[in-house]
């Protein structure tokens, strides 16, 4: 039987539309995911993120610890409640799983890692912090709702009483605070999300998320499943493990070289084995497609390009665009030296255009015409 | 989940037909089949002329899940296609049964409207589907 999470009953009060992802029951959406996608461009929507896994690391040697396990650099942490997303590679430069660290306290660090890669994840971290000798402690006691949208963190500001909401509000993008004795219990607010939009990502004691829950729905904002998060995200330019990028695949190979640092002689997992696939050249790539025709890419479609194959990862129609858009990877080399681009969709060859992401900014298409 | 309505015929693969008299049949899909597909962004219809066989797939509804052949009912010839639907496919969503309706075909032979399903024996399929 399915994981549920702890809003399962509410996400099947309003009427929602269940499907099984990675093992747990969760809503796909609750009438029409296109609705749900416009609304947090819009004003505010809210997703149940609780199916992903909090890892709490702790001990005085945790960031040593981290500096190894991670590829972005935890150097760069240096406020508390700031927060940093990053892959978690193996030696071979193979990404294990994407997540964001937040950084709490000295000697206190947050995870945040996907559902799909728990067992795995907490198996491989767990096994690289014991030469550290650091805690590491799965919270299964915290449920997590993200908040998104123009209006969203309005929406959560006023929930919480009047200082509480000054600090929280005060908080720069990817940074969180800890608000300690509200009337959903002692709160974990990041600045964070995974739509491109403004917002929250919030988490809260599990025998609380309900009347969070509740009282974001009272103050306004929408539900929204799984459907609109993966709409959203891929308008955002935002990767999805295990499709988007696998242990068979580098960061430069999923576009996200950006969240490598290569600072100092910071001896990271993967380190070795990135630095020989740059000096040999990387051979693959990540591209933006966009069709301007009719039709919905799609995960799996073979990609035609001057250079040789390639395949696409997530695709889908792009509501806020109006077409379909496409994460691909695809031979190395310019975009001139790629076209003419085509996707194979049901056997005939359909013209695409290769495009920067992320494809939204602010609510609205950024996509040359 | 809405009513069946007890003037229509239907496909095991969910497209519906209301007969019209004088030889013609509106086609389209069950309000069943666009809750399965979700928000529909595309539809591809026949050419007004174009001959159709019953059995064969004739139209595409494409929603973000997924792009579904929809079969032609009867054969025959296509006199008329819902064009609006070109810029509003989610109407088909809002009401299949209704201003979501695909195209109207002139049959060839009348006889293949006893094939297709009453409202009943359709209900009886769809409960056995599941949700």
């Amino acid at each position: 039987m399915a994981n549920r999470t702890v809003l399962n009953d509410r996400h099947r009060a309003l009427g929602a539309r269940m499907v099984d992802f990675g093992g747990w029951d969760m809503p796909l959406h609750y009438g029409s995911q296109i609705d749900e996608h416009h609304q947090v461009r819009r004003d505010a929507g809210m997703f149940d993120v609780s199916h992903m896994t909090v890892v709490d690391l702790h001990g005085p040697r945790t960031r040593e610890f981290l500096r190894r396990l991670v590829a972005n650099s935890v150097d760069k942490l240096h406020k508390p409640g700031k927060a940093l997303y990053t892959c978690m590679l193996n030696e071979q430069g193979g990404v294990i799983d994407d997540l964001i660290v937040y950084f709490l306290e000295e000697d206190r660090f947050r995870l945040v890692v996907n559902a799909a890669t728990r067992d795995k994840d907490l198996a491989w971290i767990g096994a690289q912090a014991q030469p550290f000798g650091v805690e590491v402690r799965e919270r299964r006691d915290l449920a997590m709702v993200a908040v998104q949208g123009p209006n969203a963190r309005d929406r959560v500001h006023g929930l919480l009483p009047g200082d509480a909401a000054a600090r929280v509000a005060a908080l720069p993008r990817f940074a969180a605070a800890g608000v300690a004795g509200t009337r959903f219990g002692d709160l974990f607010v990041a600045r964070t999300g995974y739509t491109g939009e403004d917002g929250y990502e919030v988490v809260v004691p599990e025998e609380h998320a309900v009347a969070l829950w509740d009282a974001l729905l009272e103050a306004g904002v929408k539900p929204a499943g799984l459907g609109a998060r993966d709409t959203l995200r891929l308008e955002a330019g935002m990767n999805l493990y295990g499709q988007d990028m696998d242990e068979s695949v580098t960061p430069f190979e999923a576009g996200l070289g950006w969240t490598v640092a290569f600072d100092g002689d910071r001896a990271f997992i993967g380190r070795d084995a990135l630095e020989r696939q740059r000096e040999a050249g990387v051979p693959r790539q990540m591209v933006g497609l966009v069709m301007d025709g009719k039709g919905v890419l799609r995960h799996g479609q073979k990609v035609l390009t001057a250079l040789g194959e390639g395949e696409i990862l997530s695709g889908t129609f792009a509501p806020t665009l109006g077409k379909a858009i496409a994460l691909a990877r695809v031979p190395a080399g310019d975009a001139s030296a790629l076209a003419p681009v085509r996707v194979e969709i049901r056997g005939r060859e359909e013209p695409v255009r290769i495009v920067k992401y992320p494809f939204v900014r602010d609510g609205r298409p950024v996509v040359p015409a | 989940m809405s009513e069946i309505p007890g003037d229509l015929k239907f496909m095991k693969s969910h497209e519906w037909v209301r007969v019209e008299g004088d030889g013609k049949v509106t086609v389209g899909i069950s309000d069943h089949a666009q809750q399965q597909l979700g928000d529909l962004v595309y539809v591809e219809l026949p050419a007004v002329g174009d001959t159709v066989e019953a059995g064969n797939a004739c139209a595409v509804v494409e929603s973000v899940k997924a792009a579904s052949d929809v079969y032609a009912p009867v054969s025959g010839r296509i006199v008329a296609v819902n064009a609006a639907l070109a810029d509003k496919p989610e109407t088909i969503n809002e009401d299949a049964y209704g201003e979501g309706w695909m195209f109207v075909v002139e049959l060839s032979d009348p006889d293949q409207l006893n094939d297709l399903l009453e409202p009943d024996d359709y209900a009886a399929l769809i409960e056995e589907d599941g949700h």
